[in-house]
């Protein structure tokens, strides 16, 4: 068997961004948080905004989230994240916070905080991983279960006259006029997380440009609480949860829209 | 002779804030301390500094987390139900060791209550109030003069711990007007080089209270029990009154101690020694300086405008073999120095044992 060293190779095409750090992940099997925490460190590397970036982590699954980044980062109360990321930001404009919070976080507790965010047009960023249900207190009913699916807590599955309707968040937010860039995207195969990508870093450069908050909605398996292996859970996003939450971009102010535009321009030079 | 100013005691606290180089304020309104609320409003963006009006209290308090993880100076100010609120972000706070004032004008409770002014929330504020073993510090003021002084202590024992701060006035206190003499402005802040500042020229910083296995988070809880045992080796704050020649003594703080002293006053008049003893500090409380007292003094009334909260620290200072007599009231009705010589007239009437 030949080995390489890496100065043998022409070009390295893949490697650990400088902002994720050499830190294992705490998730399951097949869950999507692992793809996403990678991507925005991707971001945050070709952004160069590592001595900028901030991660205000949510409670739920991505809780150690600023153990897996490699610059700085905080935890913040349950649903609690966006006033922490509204301060950090007030006091120190030059900084660069995300929250990065689940389902139940954002759609339950903390409803209040990303609305009123959202609405004051907070210039921060939010990654919000949508995966249905709640992953780390073991699998019960978020807002955004779908109707007749299974949970811990909606054991014949989710019924409306018990337990309402899943809440659509991009929607909602993005009739907020202090939304500047809201999109829907997610992680069931390697095209979508391109998109994902995409997405994420316009999102990021909203906030670099000061045009107001920027949201991206990320689809995301939790096959251990779906009870389906993970290929099947991937399956299972695509056929039940993307006819419920359509992918797409839900608002893009026209300052946001010029940044996708000179993007165009520059890739077809 | 310095200058003095009329002041209100909510704006005393607004500018003792801005004194003590409050760098962010964030805040719900709710009477009785909307004053503070509305005077930052005008005031933060003339000095260049943040105000938010939040969209409840607990955004208000996680803002404050923020702001003190960003390494500023931060603040919120409340009453009663919108401190209930705070208690599980003060909690965060001090498990992830964040300075931070939180300024309460207490009012009527339990519920909704009234917005008269009460000193009902003792035992939620003196003793932690949230989840987890903490502690915080709670300065009472009992003038408009404290009210700014004591705002600003806050704002540097809260830096000196790493910890918040409680200023804990009344409703009182807060609408009370009188003159007050204009402290310095802070002018150097303490650097904090844990803050989240972002990683530049230096290794990542993380803030937080968590720990995935549970062996690894006694080490954090008994770093803070450290600090608490300095808090109350060093912070205790009390003012003792006519105590040399006393033989009952009224115990009181914040504004109750302000008709326990016009009581004392009268008791004097008649003939009766009467001493006063009145913490500054509730968290640290002046046990010792209680104990002390309790060496060569039988009697003690403890004055409160809450149903016998602080009468139990007072208990347990003075010791079961003294006698503790409580005059109150609660629910946001003032307590009269009339009431405080009525009850005094009537313990030293009672024989010993009686
Ligand atoms: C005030 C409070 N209530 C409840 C909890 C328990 N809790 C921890 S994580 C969580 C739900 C997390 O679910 P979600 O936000 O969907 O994120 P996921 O774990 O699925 O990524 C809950 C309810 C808590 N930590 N704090």
């Amino acid at each position: 068997m030949t080995k390489f060293s890496i100065s043998e190779l022409d070009t390295v095409l893949y490697h650990r961004p400088e902002s994720l750090e050499d830190y294992p992940f705490h998730f399951c099997p097949g869950c999507g948080h692992g793809i996403v925490f990678r991507l925005i460190a991707e971001i945050v590397d070709e952004l160069n905004i590592k001595e900028r970036a901030v991660c205000v982590a949510c409670v739920g699954c991505s809780v150690n989230s600023y153990h897996y980044f490699n610059f700085d980062g905080l935890e913040s109360a349950h649903g609690r994240a966006p006033a922490v990321a509204t301060a950090i930001k007030r006091c120190h404009p030059h900084l660069v916070p995300f929250t990065y919070q689940g389902d139940g976080d954002l759609a339950a507790i903390g409803t209040a905080e990303i609305v009123h965010a959202c609405a004051r047009g907070e210039n921060i960023t939010t990654i919000f991983v949508n995966n249905a249900v709640y992953g780390m207190t073991g699998g019960q009913m978020a807002p955004t279960t779908l109707v007749g699916m299974y949970s811990t807590s909606t054991p014949g599955g989710r019924k409306p006259s018990l337990s309402g309707y899943p809440i659509r968040v991009c929607e909602m937010l993005s009739t907020l006029d202090g939304t500047a860039y809201v999109a829907r995207v997610s992680v069931h195969n390697p095209a979508a997380v391109r998109k994902t990508k995409q997405a994420i870093k316009l999102a990021f450069r909203t906030q670099l440009a000061n045009l107001g908050m920027s949201l991206v909605e990320v689809l995301s398996p939790c096959p251990v609480n779906w009870r389906l292996e993970p290929v099947k859970a991937l399956e299972w996003l695509v056929k039940h949860m993307l006819p419920q939450y359509p992918l797409g971009e839900f608002k893009v102010i026209e300052a946001v829209a010029a940044l996708k535009k000179g993007d165009r321009l520059c890739t077809k030079k | 002779m310095s200058k003095k100013t009329l002041m209100a005691g909510n704006i005393a606290i607004a500018e003792g804030a801005i004194l003590a180089g409050c760098q962010a304020y964030f805040g719900y309104p709710i009477t009785p301390q909307n004053e503070i609320l509305e005077h930052m409003s005008k005031r933060m963006p003339e000095e260049g500094r943040v105000f938010v009006q939040t969209e409840s209290e607990l955004a208000a308090i996680n803002m404050v987390y923020g702001a003190a993880a960003a390494g500023c100076r931060a603040m919120t100010s409340t009453s009663s139900p919108g401190f209930s609120l705070e208690q599980e972000g003060i909690s965060y706070m001090s498990g992830a060791e964040l300075p931070g004032v939180i300024v309460n004008v207490m009012r009527g409770g339990p519920g909704l209550g009234n917005i008269g002014g009460a000193q009902g929330d003792y035992f939620q504020s003196a003793k932690g109030g949230g989840h987890g073993d903490y502690r915080v510090i709670n300065l009472a003021p009992a003038s408009v003069q404290e009210m700014m002084d004591l705002t600003m202590l806050a704002f540097e024992l809260a830096d000196k711990y790493r910890n918040p701060v409680v200023v804990l006035a009344d409703g009182f206190l807060g609408q009370a007007m009188e003159p007050v003499v204009m402290r310095e402005p802070v002018t150097e802040l303490p650097s904090k080089p844990w803050a989240i500042t972002g990683a530049l020229g230096r290794a990542k910083n993380i803030i937080n209270s968590f720990e995935m296995d549970p062996v690894n988070f006694p080490p954090r809880v008994k770093l803070l029990l450290r600090k608490f045992k300095k808090m109350r080796r060093n912070e205790v704050r009390y003012e003792g009154l006519n105590l040399g020649d006393a033989s009952l003594v009224i115990v009181a703080y914040g504004s109750a101690s302000r008709s326990a002293l016009t009581a004392m006053k009268m008791a004097r008049q008649e003939g009766i020694p009467v001493g006063l003893l009145r913490p500054i500090t509730l968290f640290p409380f002046p046990y010792e300086a209680l104990s002390n007292l309790a060496q060569r003094i039988n009697d003690f009334l403890v004055a409160e405008l809450s149903s016998g909260q602080f009468i139990e620290d007072v208990k347990l200072a003075v010791g079961l073999d003294k006698r503790v007599a409580l005059v109150n009231q609660y629910g946001g009705v003032p307590l009269l120095a009339e009431e405080i010589l009525e009850a005094i007239e009537k313990m030293i009437k009672q024989p010993v044992g009686g």
